[in-house]
């Protein structure tokens, strides 16, 4: 048990790195994005397609940090796949969602406009990858230690929590300390006074998808290093996103760090009792019990 | 292709069309007309269908139960799968409405996209239900034994045909009567003073709840006309995407709309079939994934240039409104 | 000298107008009052100047120069704040950071300005890290107004600021507008307190079904019986 408590915590900080990013562009831009998980696949092929293509092909060494799985060539794909999911995400912003805002669409819109969104990349991943199981490095063997409590843990699971929390703390510092984070959190909070105190809240639109992009792709990759990849992977996060979202109160990025260790623990210790593919029924009736008991999530006014 | 053989043709098309025409129906009761934003409907999809296979079938005996599990075998009649699939849908339907109704119009999107995963995902993992992966087969057809079995499409295409037509009338009356205005009225935000929450709640609950049995009779529709479902059949792509589409290609709030664009859609998804024919075979495999992208895309296009749709919304809903 | 000038606006929504050919006149270092019945279009008015509201005729200048339509983020940095009737802190943050985007579009070192407007309003120097959802409805106002103030704006545009305070409070408040205006903001007060706000008025126009219907000085609107009789509760 204390052992898929710890798988638990390690998959809710994968879960949670998107459901921050979700958060905030429900918050910020006022809608259900339902191509988030999609977000978090097109990062981890984007970074396979580094790790396995541009970096072999350019001769980075393919080697692995000791006891870990991943070597130098994955130290440069994460930064390069989260840039390049957050010019993803803005570019689906400048060519869909501006142009649903500009003619005052209705948030149904927009979230059916992001439905079609996690279509279309889904396909494109599948087109360009196929849709099987596949690897950063096929054929690895993963030793696990084994640390007290008779917990075996691997030690890519402990970088990936450090990441996370790294992830995090990054964006805790540039929300309450920067000028742009503090304009972010002020659009979230009240978007016609941001306007009228003369924040271009277009640009902050940006940014949220930037770093909302930024962060899924981080966590689509981490998942990637710890279990595998998979087109539909994103999809398969999608619920667990959304109640990690709710839980945690929407728009509350500290919220929805919780509320996604609170849904990973729960999906890893849920295999104790239930096959494993339902780890995704057990996020969503989570999702629906809070929506009974208590919709507006942990944090949020009653 | 003979001239048979393009007549046969046309007719799987005119019931395949015909059944996802049933769906836009029912969507459109409840995203053209109501505004509630059900993007789960492969799981009414899927439980219509299995719902109306377990009540036609029998229960496996014999050598059978060993390889074919499933927990309900009725044997009835036809008529009796579609009222069933119709019930059990509609019951679903109101369950997920309580949790969601009241809170935003997201919110029931993503509580009926998770039970819509979830069902698959019970179908496929729970053998003692429906025999999990594999499926049913061997579904009875209506009027079997009426004509030559090679002609029989023709049967199930009237039968289809007249289905939805008894739908889209319903529909039409039920959205014309006083029931109906006040649904656009829920819909628009345009509430009288007179209406309570718990009134525009029940409301909403009708109309989710009448749709989804709508939908319901669609899967059934479908389970007869393929003979054989299993779980895969049910996925978000064939169940619930393509759907919307061709609602919002055709034009919701309209039912002539919903049924226009079902068919124009299918019309494209099997043009496009013939377009990805002539791909190199290396993309052979990937082309339905091509077929979808160019779907999605297509959504994107209508939602930005033609979010109305091709006949846009009927603005006439009652006699008493000119 | 003039400062802002609303010539002959006319501004509706799809179909019917809410002002018609409206003309307010702001002087340097001038409170200009403008008080009328409810639905008279005295926010509107303000809306429009912000560029909120996009007016279908009529110029609006500041120092001659066009303003008329332009975006709100435009409006503001040329040196036009306006505070919201409601709505008008972001509640989840604190004091401090309230005031900081009000500075948002400054990109000089602003911490004197901050300290000008805490001692204006020394409450909010006190508790400069609570969040302003936490304030009383007075305190909020206050820093709804120095939030507006930090741009160091020409005109300040006041929404009913004693809407929805205390009896209590809402001598205070006018007397904090005294001071902020003694500072040399000119500005645009709409209130339904129209006694309060006609005292401290240098000129006030009166309004009535989105038409101008009288303007003079303050005083001279005071002891108009007319005014008194309709909008001074007698």
């Amino acid at each position: 048990m204390a052992e898929l408590i710890v798988y638990g915590i390690v998959l809710g900080g994968i879960i949670a790195l998107g459901a921050i990013g979700l958060s905030l562009v429900y918050g910020i831009i006022g809608f259900a994005n339902f191509a988030h998980g999609e977000f978090m696949t097109a990062g981890a092929y984007l970074a396979l397609f580094m790790v396995t293509g541009v970096f072999s092909w350019i001769g980075i060494p393919d080697n692995t940090f000791g006891i870990l799985s991943f070597g130098w060539r994955m130290v440069f794909a994460f930064p390069f796949s989260m840039a390049g999911v957050a010019f993803l995400a803005i570019f689906f912003d400048r060519v869909l969602y501006r142009k649903l805002r500009a003619k005052n669409s209705g948030p149904v819109m927009f979230a059916m406009s992001s439905l079609g969104t996690s279509f279309i990349i889904r396909m494109i991943i599948i087109i360009v990858w196929g849709s099987d199981y596949l690897f950063y490095r096929p054929g690895l063997m993963r030793p696990a230690l084994e640390v007290p409590l008779g917990i075996k843990i691997r030690p890519d699971q402990i970088v990936i929590l450090f990441i996370v929390f790294l992830l995090v703390g990054l964006l805790h510092v540039f929300l309450q300390d920067t000028k742009m984070g503090k304009a972010m959190r002020a659009t979230a909070d009240n978007m016609e006074l941001a306007l009228i105190s003369g924040i271009n809240t277009e640009r902050i639109i940006i940014w949220t998808w930037g770093i909302g992009g930024a962060l899924a792709a981080a966590g689509g990759i981490l998942y990637g290093i710890d279990v595998q990849l998979h087109a539909r992977m994103g999809w398969h996060f999608l619920i667990p996103l959304f109640a990690a979202t709710i839980l945690g109160s929407i728009g509350n990025i500290y919220g929805a760090l919780v509320g996604g260790f609170a849904i990973g623990i729960a999906q890893q210790v849920s295999t104790a009792f239930l096959l494993p593919t339902y780890k995704l029924a057990v996020a969503f009736v989570i999702m629906i019990l809070i929506l009974l008991i208590r919709p507006q999530g942990i944090f949020g006014k009653g | 292709m003979e001239i048979g053989g393009i007549i046969a043709y046309l007719v799987s098309f005119a019931i395949m069309a015909g059944i996802y025409a049933v769906f836009c129906l029912g969507l459109n009761i409840q995203w053209g007309y109501t505004g509630l934003f059900n993007i789960g409907i492969a799981g009414f999809f899927c439980v219509g269908a299995y719902t109306s296979a377990m009540i036609t079938t029998p229960k496996p005996t014999g050598i059978y139960a060993h390889y074919v599990h499933q927990i309900l075998g009725l044997n009835l009649p036809f008529v009796f799968g579609l009222v069933g699939a119709a019930i059990v849908c509609g019951i679903i339907a109101f369950l997920i409405g309580i949790p969601t109704l009241r809170l935003g119009e997201d919110y029931l999107a993503i509580a009926t996209l998770g039970i819509a995963e979830t069902f698959r995902l019970i179908f496929n993992n729970e053998y003692w239900l429906a025999n999990g992966p594999r499926g049913l087969i061997g579904l009875p057809q209506p009027l079997q034994g009426l004509v030559d079995p090679k002609s029989y499409n023709y049967v199930y295409l009237i039968i289809v045909v007249i289905v939805m037509v008894v739908v889209y009338l319903l529909i039409e009356r039920a959205i014309r009567s006083p029931w109906g205005r006040v649904l656009r009225a829920v819909r628009e935000d345009e509430i009288s003073a007179s209406m309570s929450g718990k009134d525009i709640f029940n409301f909403k609950m009708q109309a989710l709840v009448f749709g989804s049995m709508v939908m319901g009779v669609g899967g059934a529709l479908y389970a007869h006309y393929t003979i054989a479902i299993s779980p895969e059949a049910f996925t978000p792509l064939y169940g619930t995407f393509i759907i919307w589409v061709m609602l919002m290609a055709g034009g919701s709030g309209n039912n002539k709309g919903a049924i226009l664009g079902a068919y124009a859609i299918w019309a494209v998804w099997i043009g496009t079939k013939f377009m990805t024919d002539f791909l190199p075979y290396t993309l052979k495999a990937r082309a339905p994934f091509i077929r979808f992208l160019l779907i999605g895309i297509l959504l994107e296009l209508i939602l930005i240039y033609r979010p109305q749709g091709l006949l846009g919304e009927e603005k006439k809903v009652s006699k008493l409104i000119e | 000298m003039i400062l802002l000038k609303i010539e002959d606006v006319t501004v509706g929504y799809t179909e019917i107008d809410i002002l018609h050919n409206v003309t307010v006149t702001v002087r340097s270092g001038e409170i200009v009052s403008v008080i009328g019945p409810n639905g008279a279009g005295k926010s509107t008015l303000l809306k429009t100047v912000f560029g909120i509201l996009k007016p279908r005729n009529g110029n609006i200048t500041l120092k001659e120069k066009h303003i008329t339509g332009l975006r709100p983020d435009r409006i503001v940095r040329k040196g036009i704040s306006y505070v919201p009737q409601v709505e008008n802190v972001f509640s989840s943050m604190t004091i401090q950071e309230n005031l900081e985007m009000g500075a948002f579009i400054r990109r000089d070192d602003y911490s004197q300005r901050l300290e000008e407007v805490f001692d204006l309003f020394p409450v909010l120097r006190e508790r400069k890290k609570q969040k302003a959802g936490h304030l009383s409805g007075g305190q909020r106002q206050m820093v709804a107004m120095g939030r507006a103030l930090m741009l160091d704006p020409q005109v300040l545009l006041l929404d009913e600021p004693s809407a929805g305070l205390a009896p209590v409070l809402v001598s205070g408040i006018f007397e904090k507008i005294r001071e902020v205006n003694a500072t040399g903001v000119a500005m645009i007060i709409v209130e339904q307190n129209a006694k309060e706000a006609l005292k401290m008025a240098h000129h006030g126009y009166v309004l009535a079904m989105g038409r101008n219907v009288l303007d003079d000085t303050g005083e001279a609107l005071l002891a108009n019986d007319e005014v008194g009789r309709l909008y001074l509760g007698g």
